[in-house]
């Protein structure tokens, strides 16, 4: 078992925690795990992301090579697909569906449905929407990991504890948001 | 016990801690300060005591590391690789004196400039100083050489340096820690002058003896369990097999893969090795190894993340010799980042990719934070040099090189830490005028200061704007040597007073702030001016952290 899954997003939406709560699930689990991500205040506001690589085997590379990742993961519609040449044929995207729009040139959100349109297998959910109505909204990034959750090789309660231990430092209202956030990020198919 | 997840950085600080660490001198640099960090947070090292304070500069740091393995104690200090340039003249001279505690330099190169202005190999270093080295493939090897590296390092009597790339660093991965040593006790050297007071005298002595100890050092290198061999595994014999070797190739190929780039050619062969290769993690080149690979290959490939260091090291200058492919002939781009990718298509396979990036995705480099300071500042001086078309800005390293970016493109230059005012003080020399100068408070002690000398010495016609948001802030919001007392020491270097200034940069403060610009500029002489509000980001958490 191989699972290569690739994190977008913008500097400071939280992609990285979504990295931390899999990679403790996946810790848990007994897998071997590799993370390697671009970080530092210098990113704010740019691009970021991250590989994340988890198998029963132990992993060579620290980068994804191209055509071969399981799934991409992306706090933002545009930034999933700077990634494509990453996701195998028949890879999920899995993204939320709100634009973060902090330069001029930001296309047209019906030029990007068009490419979405053009994908097998995709998940477009409105995390902010979801987080708006759940009363969690620092917890969008959460969502997008339970809408993604069915595609991940961890079982669903190895989340749930992964949170537990990524967010047990801040409390237990922390936790306790966040696991309904992962919740209601689930059974989005489309 | 259970692995734990670890970051390169944090591995390399844990294994310090664990080897016994006394003190670790540094400068933020990414990807280097989460070493550092780490260190500052660890209850162990709290205990301990461990001195991790952050230097003025890469220079202080790592002649304060010196000063501690002296006292016998086990030191690290840690920097970016361009940071090691600042610290080469310390560096090139403990390779003279050799040190007593164990040391460990860390130098975190950045192939592909993911946050840097030049992808510097810092491997040339370590050849240039003659000292052993290690580059390690993984966060296991990189916690295990430091854990080691102590002992090798004073059983060598040498420093040993330690090079990483940001991929490196930057990447987590499950890493076995071992036991807590003891750290050790105050032990000068007796005869310590022989070794330290480097006159020319000792200094051609101890020359000679570094000179001795290569041989050592490729001993240690040629028997270290982080070089190795290995033989073809794969099912498919070289040549053989329906995949073909490089470039068409038939003759027999032998594979060099150094540090990380070992996993990347190992990514290629899931199912064993198609090739021979030579790991190599640790310097300088096991030469043993190298003739027991060269002998049954006709031709070599080397794969190494940075510069063709080996490669040139195995080929000569004139490549006569060995038939070597790799960075130099094209085999491997000459720059960037090694990737699985790269490599593959070195090895004559083809990259497989089924999308590609659509053509509407746009770019989206990095911003100033909204609320920064560097932001009003920028504001006022592109409205002030409106009126002075023929202006130029000498800009430094920080978060305001992103006034290069829309919407301010404000400035002019951003060369190495400091060059900010030295240069303004050049150009203005030449005829520049207005010449400016910004910089941050942490750039500005960092190598800013004696520019600032030369400038007064000189009274150079020069606006210098020191933008002090009281932090380190592009590497995440680190102390600043100086926080509160940038004002006293520009006095002290003997700014003239009624030209240096201190102002809020505050919208409500941006006419007074264009105003002192304006008036200076006018000034034919050294002008500062000190606009100094709090970074948002280290604000924003400490606000955060009062509430918890």
């Amino acid at each position: 078992m191989k699972t290569d899954i690739i994190l977008a997003g913008v500097g400071g939406q939280g992609i990285l925690s979504i990295a931390a709560v899999i990679g403790e699930a996946a810790l848990e689990d007994g897998l071997f795990m590799k993370q390697t991500e671009v970080h530092g205040m210098s990113q704010r506001g740019g691009d970021v992301q991250s590989h994340l690589r988890i198998s029963d085997q132990p992993i060579a590379s620290d980068l994804i090579p191209l055509g071969t990742a399981d799934i991409i993961i992306s706090l933002e519609p545009m930034e999933a697909l700077r990634y494509l040449p990453y996701l195998k044929k028949d890879g999920w995207v899995v993204t939320n569906s709100n634009p973060f729009k902090n330069i001029s040139d930001y296309p047209e959100s019906e030029q990007i449905m068009e490419v979405y349109n053009s994908l097998p297998n995709k998940i477009i959910i409105n995390v902010e929407q979801i987080a708006k109505d759940l009363g969690a909204l620092r917890s969008s990034n959460v969502i997008l990991l339970g809408a993604a959750s069915p595609h991940l090789p961890i079982d669903f309660f190895k989340l749930e504890n992964g949170i537990r231990r990524i967010f047990g430092k801040k409390g237990k209202d922390v936790v306790e948001t966040n696991l309904k956030a992962l919740s209601a990020g689930v059974g989005h198919e489309n | 016990m259970k692995k734990q997840l670890f970051l390169g950085d944090e591995a390399i600080a844990q294994a310090a801690i664990d080897a016994g660490l006394s003190g670790v001198y540094s400068y933020p640099g990414t990807p280097s300060t989460e070493i550092t960090e780490y260190i500052q947070n660890d209850s162990t090292a709290k205990e301990r005591g461990i001195h991790s304070q952050w230097c003025c500069n890469e220079k202080t740091a790592l002649e304060t590391a010196l000063g501690m393995s002296y006292a016998g104690k086990r030191t690290l200090s840690c920097m970016k690789h361009v940071g090691l340039n600042v610290a080469a003249d310390a560096f090139m001279n403990i390779a003279m004196t050799g040190i007593n505690g164990g040391m460990i330099i860390v130098s975190a190169d950045d192939p592909s400039m993911h946050s840097s202005q030049n992808e510097q190999d810092n491997r040339v270093y370590g050849n240039f100083a003659m000292l052993p080295m290690f580059e390690p493939s993984n966060q296991q090897e990189a916690y295990d050489m430091v854990y080691e590296g102590y002992d090798l390092s004073e059983k060598l009597g040498y420093p040993v340096l330690l090079r990483i790339t940001t991929r490196m660093a930057h990447s987590r991965a499950g890493v076995q820690t071992r036991d807590l040593q003891l750290q050790n006790t105050l032990h000068a050297e007796e005869d310590a002058r022989q070794k330290y007071v480097l006159l020319p005298a000792i200094a051609r002595k101890r020359y000679k003896v570094l000179i001795e100890k290569q041989q050592e050092f490729l001993e240690a290198s040629e028997n270290s369990k982080y070089n190795q061999f290995f033989p073809v595994t794969g099912n498919r014999q070289q040549g053989t097999g329906h995949r073909s070797p490089v470039a068409g190739s038939p003759r027999k190929l032998g594979i060099i893969a150094c540090g990380i780039a070992f996993n990347y050619f190992r990514e290629n062969y899931p199912d064993g090795f198609e090739h021979p290769v030579l790991k190599i993690s640790q310097y300088p080149l096991p030469k043993k190894l190298l003739l027991q690979l060269t002998k049954s290959c006709e031709e070599i490939l080397v794969l190494e993340d940075g510069y063709p260091v080996v490669e040139e090291q195995l080929k000569g200058y004139l490549g006569l010799g060995l038939k070597v492919r790799g960075r130099l002939d094209g085999t491997l781009s000459r720059d960037g980042e090694l990737t699985p990718d790269k490599v593959r298509k070195a090895l004559g396979l083809e990259p497989v990719s089924y999308y590609t990036v659509p053509e509407i995705v746009a770019m989206r480099p990095p911003a100033l934070c909204v609320g920064c300071g560097h932001r009003d500042v920028f504001e006022a001086l592109n409205d002030v040099l409106k009126e002075y078309p023929t202006a130029k800005v000498f800009s430094d390293i920080g978060c305001y090189t992103l006034g290069a970016l829309p919407p301010f493109r404000a400035i002019d230059s951003c060369v190495d830490m400091g060059a900010s005012i030295t240069m303004a003080r050049g150009a203005a020399e030449g005829g520049i005028f207005p010449s400016v100068a910004v910089i941050g408070d942490s750039t500005f002690t960092h190598s800013g200061m004696t520019g600032l000398l030369d400038c007064v010495n000189a009274n150079a016609n020069v606006v210098i704007i020191i933008s002090d948001n009281e932090t380190t802030g592009m590497t995440g919001g680190q102390d600043s040597a100086a926080t509160g007392r940038i004002h006293e020491i520009c006095k002290g270097i003997g700014v003239n007073p009624e030209h240096l200034h201190a102002i809020v940069p505050l919208k409500k403060n941006s006419e007074e702030m264009k105003e002192l610009i304006r008036k200076e500029i006018e000034y034919p002489g050294v002008s500062v001016i000190v606009p100094c509000r709090e970074c948002i980001q280290t604000h924003a958490r400490k606000v955060k952290s009062k509430k918890q």
